[in-house]
């Protein structure tokens, strides 16, 4: 079967909006990995008196959902103040785009997740913020992981239960995962390790990530 | 639009829907029937094994049909299994068929030991591995013939010849290699060999398996005794026809379409050799399967390229991460040493007879337009986020 897109998402693909880069940016983020195979950059134009994202422009290294969904995020944060931008959830791209495959939700994660970044780097630049990163704590390793996607469902990890275990030693920089993984998610098992990886290791003081995978168990 | 998209599947030879019709409209009856229409069909199949075993230097009867490949590899690699229950030992390559991996996944969860031997840079097995692998535990040893992916062709009767040593038998995933380089089942030295129709302007749905007479693997499925009791299920009457026609057909102008191909693949290596930051998998074109290329353009993502093509109506295949349903890159491209980020941009070119030398220069034009457009876009700055620095040259090395 192969992946059914959007119009709108062939339309964004085909004719992206807001290509390139803004040469005197006031901000700007980059997120993802070539490993990965999906990476945004964006740039900013903002207003320091109104705080409204007054431009902004993305590039972009992935698929035709990666291109589309930037496309879409930057229609979006134009004219939009910082602090609406940081009300904007993954959920509101992929509807304004009628919708992403499954497999494919990651994407506006990470589409989303870029912009805010930028907004964030601007804030702390301009004395507004402390930065605020992911502790290496329980909470704050869950948090992270609520960022990593079932491809399958295109839902967080966290929200899918399939965390069956954490285990996080802040002191060696440790952290354990175990999850628990029905058949139809096992095919998934690489792309998600991947991603769980990409997201904690961000944590400072992260050393050591171990993931574990556990079969599910059908009754009967 | 431009079908460079020929090791995925075919479209059918006039010859060979002419062959089938009649078998979808007039003489439909049920092989294993015994009124004349039935003994009709019958004929009509046996006519069919008859053909496709000759051509490939077997005994009629150590032909049976299946559905396709897939089919032919489960039956070959579990039945082997279950019928030499005392072995626990397969061998594999890193390059094989998803259908091929994933029974060794499934044996491996029963218990077997898989050895998944590793290849070189261009994709080759290397016999000496095969060597050191195999022991008196070893059931089979199953290596793909032709890649499908990057085109890469293995000494398969060197390889036989130390599985045979070692009392193992040696199966071969053929379903690139049959009608398309030479395949003689007595000059490999294989005990089976997986076929498909589709990739040789044949039918869906229909393919072979060769099982040299002195092995028998152990069936998977019970039913009626169709197939030597290798395999149940009422005969796809049209679909054997037509698979044993598009053989025919293959194996006759095998020479005359790989000549015919050659400068059509040389043309289009060069042309996109052309462009920067490009490169080969696999096996320079003269080494290859007829007809596949297999390039990786960096810095871009192949999903994307292969949509930009599709919208200038060319159709090519991935092996990018974004394209398969798992989100891993492809398991051929990372077994001869691709990092992701290489992998992601690989787009595989497969020609067909049908395809022609102006649709070559077509195809190299719009995907110099596609390579540009997406350069000028892309968030990639190889300084600053490639994990592999300098430059390579179009061709690769072993």
């Amino acid at each position: 079967m192969a992946l059914k897109y959007s119009t709108k998402v062939i339309e964004h693909f085909t004719q992206p909006q807001n290509v390139g880069e803004i040469p005197d940016a006031d901000a700007m983020a980059t997120e993802g990995s070539p490993a990965c195979g999906d990476m945004i950059t964006y740039t900013l134009k903002i207003n320091p008196e109104t705080k409204v994202v007054e431009d902004v422009r993305f590039r972009s290294f992935g698929c035709a959902s990666n291109i589309a969904t930037a496309s879409m995020t930057t229609l979006l944060a134009k004219g939009k103040t910082i602090n609406e931008i940081k009300k904007l959830k993954h959920r509101d791209i992929t509807q304004a785009l009628d919708g992403l495959p499954a497999v494919k939700m990651h994407c506006s994660v990470l589409a989303i997740d870029a912009l805010k970044s930028a907004v964030h780097k601007w804030e702390i630049d301009h004395g507004m913020i402390e930065d605020k990163i992911y502790k290496l704590d329980y909470d704050g390793v869950l948090e992270s992981l609520k960022n990593c996607l079932n491809p399958r469902t295109g839902i967080s990890i966290v929200e899918n239960r399939l965390i069956n275990k954490l285990e996080v030693e802040p002191e060696a920089g440790s952290v354990f995962i175990e999850l628990k993984l029905c058949e139809m998610d096992e095919m998934y098992v690489e792309a998600i390790e991947e991603e769980i990886r990409e997201k904690v290791q961000a944590i400072p003081g992260v050393k050591i990530v171990l993931v574990q995978f556990k079969a599910c168990e059908h009754s009967g | 639009m431009i079908y460079f998209d020929n090791n995925d599947t075919t479209q059918l030879h006039p010859d060979v829907l002419e062959a089938m019709l009649p078998f979808f409209k007039e003489k439909y009856a049920n092989p294993a029937s015994l009124h004349n229409m039935g003994l009709e069909a019958d004929s009509a199949v046996d006519e069919a094994r008859e053909k496709v075993a000759g051509l490939i230097g077997a005994k009629p009867k150590e032909l049976i049909f299946t559905s396709g490949a897939t089919e032919s590899n489960n039956l070959a690699i579990m039945g082997s299994a279950r019928a030499r229950s005392k072995r626990k030992h397969l061998i594999i390559s890193a390059v094989e068929h998803a259908s091929v991996l994933n029974i060794a996944k499934r044996l491996e969860g029963e218990g077997y030991r898989v050895t998944k031997l590793p290849v070189d840079g261009l994709g080759y097995v290397s016999p000496d591995s095969l060597r050191d692998a195999i022991d008196e535990d070893t059931f089979l040893v199953s290596i793909i013939h032709a890649n499908h992916e990057i085109g890469v062709i293995q000494d398969i009767k060197t390889l036989a010849d130390i599985t045979h040593e070692r009392g193992a038998w040696f199966h071969t995933d053929a379903a690139q290699a049959l009608g398309k380089i030479p395949f003689i089942v007595g000059d490999l030295g294989v005990d089976f060999a997986s076929f498909n129709g589709h990739k040789l302007h044949g039918p869906k749905g229909v393919g072979g398996l060769f099982i040299n007479r002195k092995t028998r693997p152990r069936r998977l499925m019970e039913g009626a005794p169709q197939e030597f009791e290798l395999r149940p299920g009422t005969e796809n009457v049209p679909g054997i026809i037509g698979f044993a026609k598009a053989i025919e057909i293959a194996v006759r102008d095998r020479e005359e379409v790989a000549a015919y191909l050659k400068p059509l693949v040389k043309r289009l290596a060069d042309g996109l050799s052309a462009i920067p930051h490009t490169f080969l998998n696999g096996p320079p074109p003269e080494e290859r399967l007829p007809g596949n290329l297999n390039v990786t353009m960096l810095y871009i993502e192949g999903e994307a390229i292969l949509m930009h093509l599709s919208n200038r109506e060319i159709c090519v295949s991935s092996g990018s991460a974004c394209s398969s349903k798992s989100l891993t890159p492809s398991p051929v491209l990372t077994a001869i040493g691709l990092i992701h980020e290489e992998a992601h941009g690989a787009i595989r070119f497969s020609l067909s007879r049908f395809n022609t030398i102006e649709e070559v220069e077509e195809v190299i034009k719009k995907t110099v337009d596609v390579v540009e457009l997406l350069r000028s876009m892309t968030a990639f700055i190889p300084e600053l986020h490639s994990e592999r620095q300098g430059g390579k040259g179009f061709y690769r090395e072993r």
